[in-house]
């Protein structure tokens, strides 16, 4: 199943707040290209983790990013409300093979409405702005790894990278969303 | 003795800025040009000095507008080798395209025809005819290409026969810069009874385009990538084939009497045009091509020949660089090992460098070039040597990255 393209880049957030003035080319501000491609990111992207596909799937769900054509496939076996096994096969940038690569680490064994809120958590702290502190909006723990995309909050057409794995585990979990 | 590039530089405001504190080097042209100054002032003085609307008014501002929009007609049908009375005005090359599919290919497209397009096809050259097939339970036949990035002319013509209604080619393709043989392709079609539609968005700012020597029977661009503001476009359409064409969208401009039952449309183009234009736009576009008559483009040719040449041979020399296909013109797509293209356009952005990476709109090459996507580095007769230069140091970034 491919989804509607346009719901990888639908926010599942508020928009921030208008700007002062409109953007300009170059005063992004100063993020380094190593700060954005962390370690960890590159690591995952190099040797994901759980890549692949499960012989017996009770979920699964397809998304695309329309932007440039990356596709995640999404795995996911739940039993009693837990998820006990989670694959995913990724056709895409570092950034969408990493993150996809560090939910499925941390999804597994969690509770269908326990990943949820890390989705969402990982949804805020995406789309925050620039500047909020790492540990922001919900100063819990379990981002983990993810933290390592506080960079791709600079680059507001990359977002939807980091962020399309998550979406695609919601759209598993709920084929409705 | 050449003019010095560097002057057409000076033209374009927008290579000014500073990129992440770096040099501007615009590799994207092939997305949209950067505008030149000639341009921008002609849109600021449609706001200041012309701001009424076409052909409504007998007031001064309508007049002035009115003038201005009508000049940028004339000057496109010359820039195009056609008549004014041929050039329909759209908002871009996929519009001018539907237009046709809609127009023509309702009237002309029956159950059991065919429409024939190639495997370069940006999306827009592509879905229009899907969807016209569809709807009219007719085939699309897609023409092959090579490993370098052409069409295979021998299976264009076995594709051809009394069922093929229209053929539907790029002239110069977005992705591995091959230049399509219109004539040749246009004496194929016509011989087989069909019509020849040209997608010119690419080839119409890089090569010379004559619509009687292509011999082609719709040519359609879009003004953004010809220096001109977003949101214009064109379709030159033989007079014959437009006359006989319904209109597609109506309402007001398009139509000549009008009561409560029914109205009578106006003549082509006008027929085609319904509702108040892109007016700003379309006069912006006219001084796009009034700014391109004033430079020599014949030593801009040689400049962005040289410069391709360059760029394509300092690309396949990268290492772990893959070129798509064997670019003739205007753009070069690649692949860099072990990055994917997206993550190469960011890297290099924070060099200054802007390229596209994706599939460019052109899904199935991709696919048949083996590629899910591509990195594209695209030129402009304002882009020089150090723009190149900068690329391929910002690839040095990429492989550090990514190491």
């Amino acid at each position: 199943m491919t989804d509607d393209p346009r719901d990888a880049t639908r926010g599942g957030v508020n928009p921030p707040a208008l700007p002062a003035e409109p953007p300009a080319g170059g005063k992004i501000g100063p993020l380094s290209i190593d700060e954005l491609y962390q370690a960890t990111i590159v690591d995952h992207d190099r040797a994901p983790r759980n890549a692949g596909a499960l012989a017996d799937p009770t979920h699964q769900a397809t998304l695309d990013n329309p932007l440039c054509g990356d596709t995640v496939t999404l795995h996911v076996r739940i039993e009693d409300g837990v998820i006990r096994d989670i694959a995913f096969d990724a056709r895409g940038c570092a950034l969408s093979r990493a993150a996809a690569s560090i939910m499925t680490t941390l999804v597994r064994g969690r509770t269908i409405d326990a990943s949820r809120d890390l989705a969402a958590a990982f949804e805020r702290f995406v789309q925050a702005a620039p500047d909020a502190a790492v540990d922001e909006p919900d100063g819990c723990e379990v981002l983990g790894e993810l933290r390592a995309f506080a960079g791709v909050r600079r680059f507001r057409s990359r977002r939807v990278c980091a962020l399309l794995g998550f979406r695609a585990l919601l759209r598993a979990l709920d084929p409705a969303t | 003795m050449d003019p010095d590039p560097a002057a057409w530089r000076r033209d374009f405001p927008a290579l000014d800025a500073a990129v992440h504190g770096r040099r501007l080097a615009y590799l994207d042209s092939a997305s949209t040009s950067l505008k030149p100054r000639a341009v921008i002032d002609a849109v600021v003085r449609v706001f200041t000095q012309q701001a009424g609307n076409v052909h409504r008014g007998v007031h001064a501002l309508s007049e002035a507008a009115t003038e201005a929009y009508d000049a940028a007609r004339d000057d496109i049908a010359r820039f195009l080798g056609g008549h004014p009375d041929e050039i329909v005005l759209t908002g871009g090359t996929t519009e001018a395209i539907n237009l046709v599919a809609h127009s023509w290919g309702r009237t002309h497209v029956g159950p059991g025809d065919a429409v024939v397009a190639t495997a370069l096809e940006h999306h827009s050259n592509l879905v229009p005819w899907q969807v016209l097939c569809a709807e009219r339970g007719a085939s699309l036949r897609i023409a092959p290409i090579d490993d370098r990035g052409r069409i295979d002319l021998a299976a264009l013509a076995g594709l051809l026969d009394e069922r093929v209604r229209l053929v539907a080619v790029s002239q110069l393709s977005n992705v591995v810069g091959t230049i399509a043989p219109i004539a040749e392709i246009a004496r194929l079609a016509h011989a087989a009874g069909a019509v020849v539609l040209v997608d010119g968005a690419q080839a119409v700012v890089h090569l010379p385009v004559d619509v009687a020597a292509l011999g082609c029977d719709f040519y359609a661009f879009s003004g953004h990538k010809l220096f001109a503001p977003t949101g214009t476009g064109v379709l030159w359409g033989r007079r014959a084939l437009l006359a006989a064409m319904p209109a597609w969208q109506t309402g007001g401009e398009m139509v000549a009497t009008v009561d409560h039952e029914r109205a009578r449309l106006r003549e082509p183009p006008h027929r085609f045009e319904a509702g108040t234009p892109n007016i700003a736009g379309v006069i912006g576009l006219g001084a796009a091509i009034r700014y391109l008559a004033g430079i020599d483009r014949a030593a801009a040719a040689r400049h962005e020949a040289r410069l391709h040449a360059r760029l394509r041979e300092a690309l396949a020399a990268a290492p772990g660089v893959r070129v798509l296909g064997e670019p003739e013109a205007g753009v070069v797509a690649f692949r860099v090992a072990g990055a994917h293209p997206h993550d190469v356009a960011t890297i290099v952005d924070r060099e200054g460098v802007a390229i596209r990476s994706g599939h460019h709109c052109a899904e199935p090459l991709h696919r048949r070039l083996g590629a899910d996507a591509s990195a594209r580095a695209s030129l402009a007769l304002y882009n020089d040597d150090a723009d190149v230069d900068a690329l391929i140091s910002a690839l040095a970034r990429v492989r550090e990255v990514f190491r």
